[in-house]
């Protein structure tokens, strides 16, 4: 044992998102910077003034799923269930003994069952309809996900949903870290899901008027705002000694996080709340700040966030802030909300694993308050030891990881 | 008619600044109203349901919007332009 608990190692993973339907997928485009966000193929989609985003194409439920399972299934938890098990059958575990009492499921979600709401609420106010299908409720709970994830693969330990909106994947994975960490349990399934490309979703969003018509372009002087998207990652968490003993293949370890809450406003982010999750991340990995090779930026695109983050991490990393590289996957993938700092944890792993750091893509001009490494337009090889992935919530919500090369 | 845009936009701008309408003069500024960015989204909206336009405003980038808000007059100017654009 650490002087903290048990080590915790990642023995599996999982996603499906608007770059690929999974991780290998995923990590190739990282690595050639593609870019997923397309034009928006939704429906009433010439009442909205945003028509692109991250948008999972090619996707029919039927071909994964049993007609028995899509009536309960809303879009976010077929996402998340595709995800766990590529996660599941990579990390080579079967819970059906005592290793499911010690197992519990931990993910994140911002908006649950939208498509849900959604489609429902246009039956009963657009059609007039006075009655919608048995299954509304149990569809669109934010809890939904979790719990077909427990059922499908026999988890019966501490499991439930985390939503703090664009930091709820990694403040479920921090409390998945810490459950194994303390002995808790043995294994978790962890990370998050989103599915609110739906007319409503981004009706909402557009309210804001915080998005971009055109492209994320993060930390770029144009940069105009962010673009939605939509999917799910999950991971198995394990105790390191565990999966050491069955010979399991190591991701990367999970060596830190933190979480603050800035306590000022409702939108705006504050550099000061995003400086202690980092600093926090760091001491509770116990390593220094020249360890860090490379963060995953919250890098939503807006003018605040790049801006303050960049700050955060000045502030922070001191000199060393010149000397790490930094970069927004958003520019790819979209912001997934609730499910994104699962999706940017593969970029952390491949960083680790591979020595290949995902870039920004969309950089087309410096911004002198973003004046950092932030990996422009083409990936890079790199070695890094340490990688931090940021997430930074409406609401002053901030929870940031750090993992270690295994 | 412009008499009316003006009144409409100062009223909109007053009630979110928490002020009376005769307290805002077309001089001022948003800022010096104490209307911060949360507050300027909601008077767009609102400014967009009195007069039934849309206004192209993105608060990433407020300096670069075609709708000029660097004061009550800019913004009243503005919304006459719109509601003539939509009425012609």
């Amino acid at each position: 044992m650490s002087p903290r608990g048990n080590r915790v190692v990642i023995t599996g993973a999982g996603t499906i998102n608007a770059l690929a339907h999974d991780v290998a997928g995923t990590l190739e485009a990282f690595r050639e910077g593609r870019c997923g966000i397309t034009e928006l193929d939704i429906r009433d989609k010439e009442r909205l003034s945003i028509r692109i985003g991250g948008q999972v194409h090619n996707w029919d439920p039927e071909d994964r799923f049993n007609r028995q399972q899509i009536v309960l299934y809303d879009k976010f938890t077929q996402f998340t269930l595709l995800a766990a098990r590529e996660a599941v059958a990579q990390s080579g575990l079967n819970f059906e003994g005592r290793l499911g009492y010690e197992t519990g499921v931990i993910l994140g979600t911002a908006g649950g069952g939208v498509n849900t709401w959604d489609e429902n609420y246009r039956a009963v106010y657009e059609e007039g309809k006075n009655r919608v299908h048995p299954f509304v409720v149990p569809k669109l709970m934010n809890n939904a996900a979790c719990s077909h994830v427990s059922m499908e693969f026999h988890l019966k330990g501490p499991s439930f949903t985390v939503a703090t909106a664009c930091a709820s994947s990694n403040h479920a994975m921090g409390q998945a870290f810490h459950m194994v960490r303390s002995g808790m349990t043995k294994a978790m399934l962890t990370g998050g899901s989103e599915s609110m490309l739906c007319f409503g979703g981004i009706k909402a969003w557009e309210g804001l008027r915080v998005m971009s018509k055109d492209a994320c372009r993060p930390f770029s002087l144009n940069r105009n705002g962010m673009v939605q998207g939509e999917g799910a990652a999950v991971f198995v968490f394990e105790d390191y000694e565990h999966a050491r003993a069955r010979g399991a293949e190591i991701l990367a370890e999970v060596v830190g996080f933190a979480m603050t809450s800035d306590a000022a406003d409702i939108v705006m982010p504050s550099k000061h709340g995003a400086a202690r999750a980092i600093a926090g991340a760091l001491r509770d990995a116990g390593v220094n700040g020249e360890d860090v090779g490379y963060i995953n930026a919250h890098g939503t695109g807006t003018a605040a966030n790049d801006k303050t983050e960049c700050a955060a991490v000045a502030d922070v990393f001191g000199p060393h802030a010149d000397r790490l590289m930094i970069s927004s996957t958003k520019s790819m993938h979209g912001h997934l909300i609730g499910g994104t700092g699962a999706v940017e944890l593969l970029a952390c792993i491949m960083a680790l694993r591979d020595g290949v750091i995902a870039p920004t893509i969309g950089y087309e001009e410096p911004d002198p308050e973003c004046a950092l490494d932030v990996v422009p337009n083409a990936a890079r090889d790199a070695k890094v030891d340490v990688v931090l992935s940021n997430a930074f919530a409406f609401g002053g919500l901030n929870a940031v990881l750090a993992l270690r090369r295994a | 008619m412009a008499r009316s845009v003006q009144e409409k936009v100062i009223a909109i701008i007053a009630e979110q600044a928490v002020l009376e309408p005769s307290d805002v003069t077309m001089t001022s500024t948003l800022e010096d109203l104490g209307i911060d960015s949360l507050g300027l989204v909601e008077s767009i909206f609102a400014i967009e349901e009195a007069f039934d336009i849309s206004v192209p405003f993105n608060a990433n980038d407020p300096g670069s919007s075609a709708f000029d808000i660097s004061s009550v007059a800019a913004i009243v100017a503005a919304v006459e332009g719109l509601v003539a654009a939509r009425a012609a």
